[in-house]
């Protein structure tokens, strides 16, 4: 049995036998292992694609040093975001104040660098020393002639959840700028996908098959005076709804345009996020090369994922992910590879998201809200999973337990959104659980000796 | 191209630091405890911090690395971490039952002010922590020093919560090392394993950190230095250092605590620092070298003179952090280099840089704190350009642009493996060390060699 620290007792539960409705949404108990990260951290990766604006991280240097090439967001031009800039804070400036030294950095870096806009993150000690960031800001912005936008995001504020609020109100306030830029009739948003590997480009070139125009992408491959136009398209299709359903929110309501929330995981998601759009257009051509391109990419697909499917069939797979409609559709794309989801959580889901999941997964699956390692590693090996779908702390994890990973997180080198990302996605799945070097674990000799010894005495 | 931005004109930046050549001092402290057998780093502030510092470990060595927050709100760094410290305790011992909790605090506790001293004497007083369980901690402000600050810190908290003198001498050397990769605490440990000494080492992440694969996941791997050594070592003989600014503290506390005799030496790496090591070692345990060193040392030296042609007067840059850089420098100058700048974000010191200064000699830049950025470096590469660059991963930005090779011997390494499993300090180190640059310059020379000049024996 898997010991759960009572404080998390309601944040774990397993379908079939427990009914409550998981607690969460709250901070990590005190004292644990948790896997989460800060507000500043959910500012940052959301914020981070914008390539032709600097990124200046107000504070101490660790918090600019660990988010420097943090995720592996592609530009296909400019590529500032890539560096990083800090005001590194040193003790004087913490009894004294950093507002003269942001001050001083910020015309440095907009001089040296002639970005088209500027962020500057507040982290944990600016909140507490009080700088007054949007003075300084507003000064700088008035004396350059760009952008120069706070991001309130220290740490202590709440949760990961809660930095991605922070960044839709800073990107925000790009928009709304270009009203004289011609934009397409046919033209969307796209919110919340950032371009790791290189899916936004996937994902844009779909729909540029159908004849839908993407005015924006916000904020993969992201450019400051593209978020200026955004205002002026028709529809916001949301892909990562944790991070960015507060943006369309806003821009619903002082721009009228309303938006969707979709998925590009899996075959039934990302042809369900085409449609979609399609549907949302109502216009003929649109949705005939809709279902064209689906029929065939879907056909493209299938045969290739059904090679993958034989050595799949009945494995098993836990999945502990950041958001939890990424968790949704994961548990859907493995069943097409005929894998079982055994252990599935998400480090900010909300109660909704978890019955969704109670929904859409076989009994006695795991679900757990904010999970650490000694449970996570615990559920693995009780539930038998061959393979765990996680981020950069949990692979290491994976492998000691001689199972096979997938990183579906800030680190991943394959495109796994689309269906090109699908069968990326089954192919980096059915290398790692059909790696030779699982033969050499300790756990997997043992199972496969008790399942000789098994098989021989049925015999 | 990535840094097509950076001007080659040098001028002076008064608030901005680009591309960090260092990172906050909890990291440090955190590697330096998982050190200590079954101990967990636990992270005194918000999630945020102490789910950088794993990851970057994590990264790092491709392992898992436990460590546990203190998981402020608002509330605490309104009200102060107490409660939220005393109730980590509580469920950190309930669930994870380490032998040891060793606490680094981060930016935010510091400026709030948290008391960790008198929080984990209420966590005695309240019967909060399981007898023969510690819980200790260091301060590790992030707006002081860097990591190498943060490693110093726990490894001097070591010495004050465990080393006790008891007035009964024993017959162990104790050894410090500075910052350095669990392969090169292995190869000290050889070292002094090879000389017949009996020796006290911590903090030991060999064993932790490059732990084998065994089919589990363990929460704490079997290496580390068991706490009753760390106690053991307030009687040992005597003690040596190995790296001044990231054992200084620790060894000076040693001394004045428990009154241990300290040599402070340069890490072991290359032949004349190694020399040193074994010498000291030498007279301090009253051994004898024996012939299988003298044969590792004599390998590295035979190597040297072998292919001295090839590294002799070849321009080297270095970044990395202030003991590491001290050995490779030596390391270079044993094989004849010319040391160009030297560059550590950490504010290592007035001493150090002269030091560093009178080690290179006059025409090399040496600089180190915040403006010692990799944009700074890049700025001095594009002014004088060295043949070879040692440096963390994040050079490799600068080492493509420029098409200078990087040997990456610096924290932290992301994207190669092999840092925590071969070591670079020792003579058989300084023999991977070598072989390694001479790979490198040598396919350098292959690779630029015109046709007629391309040979088969180089
Ligand atoms: S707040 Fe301080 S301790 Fe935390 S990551 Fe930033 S620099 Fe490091
Ligand atoms: S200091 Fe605050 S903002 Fe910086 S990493 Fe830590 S929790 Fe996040």
């Amino acid at each position: 049995m898997v010991e759960i620290l009572a404080a998390r007792k309601q944040q774990v539960l397993e379908k079939g036998k427990d009914v409550f409705t998981i607690e969460c949404e709250k901070p990590s108990t005190a004292g644990s292992v948790s896997q989460r990260a800060c507000v500043f951290c959910g500012s940052r990766v959301v914020l981070y694609p914008i390539a032709d604006a600097v990124h200046l991280i107000h504070g101490p240097i660790g918090c600019a040093a660990y988010t420097w090439e943090l995720r592996g967001s592609l530009s296909s031009g400019p590529e500032l975001h890539r560096l990083s800039f800090s005001t590194d804070l040193r003790e004087n400036d913490v009894i004294y104040g950093g507002e003269k030294k942001l001050y001083a950095a910020l015309k440095e870096l907009i001089g040296a660098y002639k970005p088209n806009a500027a962020f500057v993150y507040c982290t944990c000690i600016i909140g507490l020393i009080g700088d007054d960031v949007e003075a300084v800001c507003a000064k700088v912005e008035k004396e350059v002639g760009i952008p120069v936008i706070p991001v309130h995001s220290e740490g202590f504020k709440g949760t990961k959840k809660d930095g991605y609020k922070a960044a839709c109100e800073a990107v925000f306030k790009l928009t709304g700028k270009d009203d004289i830029t011609p934009v397409p009739k046919f033209s969307i948003n796209i919110l919340g996908e950032f371009n790791l590997a290189g899916e936004t480009w996937i994902i844009k070139d779909y729909y540029k098959r159908m004849g839908v125009n993407v005015a924006s992408c916000i904020t993969g491959d992201g450019r400051v005076a593209e978020i200026g136009r955004a205002h002026r398209a028709k529809l916001n299709v949301v892909q990562c709804s944790g991070s960015m359903t507060y943006l369309a929110k806003m821009m619903e309501e002082k721009y009228g345009i309303p938006y969707i929330r979709v998925s590009y995981f899996g075959i039934e998601d990302m042809s369900k996020a085409l449609y979609d759009v399609a549907e949302f257009f109502k216009d003929d051509k649109i949705l005939d090369n809709t279902r064209e391109l689906v029929k065939s990419e879907v056909n493209k697909l299938l045969p290739k994922l059904t090679e993958y499917r034989k050595d799949l069939e009945g494995k098993k797979a836990g999945v502990y992910v950041g958001g939890s409609f990424k968790a949704f559709s994961m548990v859907k794309a493995l069943r097409h590879l005929g894998m079982e989801t055994v252990v599935v959580g998400s480090q900010t889901g909300s109660p909704e998201d978890y019955d969704y999941l109670k929904e859409i997964t076989n009994e006695g699956t795991i679900i757990l809200d904010d999970t650490n390692p000694l449970e996570l590693s615990g559920f693995i090996l009780e539930k038998g999973a061959d393979l765990l779908i996680g981020g950069v702390k949990e692979r290491p994890i994976a492998y000691k337990m001689g199972i096979g990973f997938c990183d579906h997180n800030h680190e991943r080198k394959e495109a796994l959104a689309g269906y090109d990302g699908m069968l990326n996605f089954a192919r980096e799945v059915h290398t790692s659980v059909t790696s030779p070097v699982w033969k050499y674990s300790p756990a997997r000799i043992k199972a496969a000796e008790t399942a000789r010894v098994a098989k021989e005495r049925l015999v | 191209m990535l840094l097509r931005h950076t001007p080659k004109e040098i001028v002076e930046r008064s608030a901005l630091t680009i591309n960090p050549a260092k990172t906050c001092q909890p990291v440090g402290a955190m590697y330096a405890a998982l050190g200590i057998h079954r101990c967990l780093p636990h992270s005194h502030g918000s999630q945020g911090c102490c789910a950088y510092h794993r990851s970057a470990l994590t990264r790092h060595y491709a392992e898992p690395i436990m460590g546990s927050t203190s998981s402020f709100t608002e509330g605490a760094s309104v009200f102060g971490g107490q409660s939220n410290m005393l109730e980590s305790i509580n469920n950190i011992f309930t669930l994870y039952d380490p032998d040891i909790i060793a606490v680094n605090t981060t930016c935010l506790s510091e400026v709030i002010g948290d008391d960790l001293k008198q929080i984990i004497n209420r966590a005695i007083v309240d019967n909060k922590i399981p007898p023969g369980k510690t819980v200790m901690f260091a301060s590790t402000p992030s707006f002081k020093g860097s990591h190498v600050t943060g490693y110093a810190n726990m490894l001097t908290a070591m010495v004050q919560n465990f080393a006790e003198k008891t007035g009964a001498k024993n017959n162990y050397v104790t050894l410090l090392p500075s910052f350095i990769e669990p392969s090169d605490m292995s190869e000290i440990k050889h070292i002094a394993a090879e000389m017949g000494v009996q020796y006290i080492m911590y903090p030991d992440t060999s064993g932790v950190v490059n732990a084998p694969m065994d089919g589990k996941f363990h929460m704490y791997p079997k290496g580390g230095t068991p706490k009753e050594l760390i106690r053991a070592s307030g009687d040992s003989r005597s003690a040596i250092a190995l790296g001044r600014v990231g054992t200084f503290q620790a060894a000076q506390l040693l001394d004045t605590k428990c009154k241990v005799k300290t040599d402070i030496l340069d890490l072991p790496i290359g032949i004349t620092a190694t020399d040193a090591f074994v010498d000291t070692l030498r007279k301090t345990a009253g051994v004898t070298v024996p012939e299988s060193i003298n044969t590792e040392r004599g390998q590295l030296v035979d190597v040297l003179c072998d292919k001295a042609q090839y590294v002799y007067g070849k321009k080297v840059s270095l970044m990395g952090d202030p003991d590491t850089l001290y050995g490779l420098v030596q390391f270079c100058k044993d094989a004849g280099m010319r040391i160009l700048h030297v560059v550590t974000g950490t504010p290592a010191g007035a001493k150090w840089d002269r030091r560093m200064k009178e080690l290179t000699g006059e025409g090399t830049i040496v600089k180190s704190g915040a403006q010692a950025d990799l944009f700074y470096l890049h700025q001095l590469l594009q002014n004088d350009r060295p043949d070879l660059l040692f440096g963390n991963t994040y050079c490799k930005y600068i080492s493509r642009d420029m098409d200078i090779p990087l040997i990456r011997t610096a924290f932290p390494i992301y994207d190669r493996i092999g840092h925590s499993y071969v070591p670079i300090t020792g003579y058989r180190g300084g023999l991977n060390l070598l072989i390694k640059v001479l790979d490198i310059l040598m396919e350098r020379q292959d690779r630029d060699a015109p046709e007629e000049k391309f040979e088969l024996v180089m």
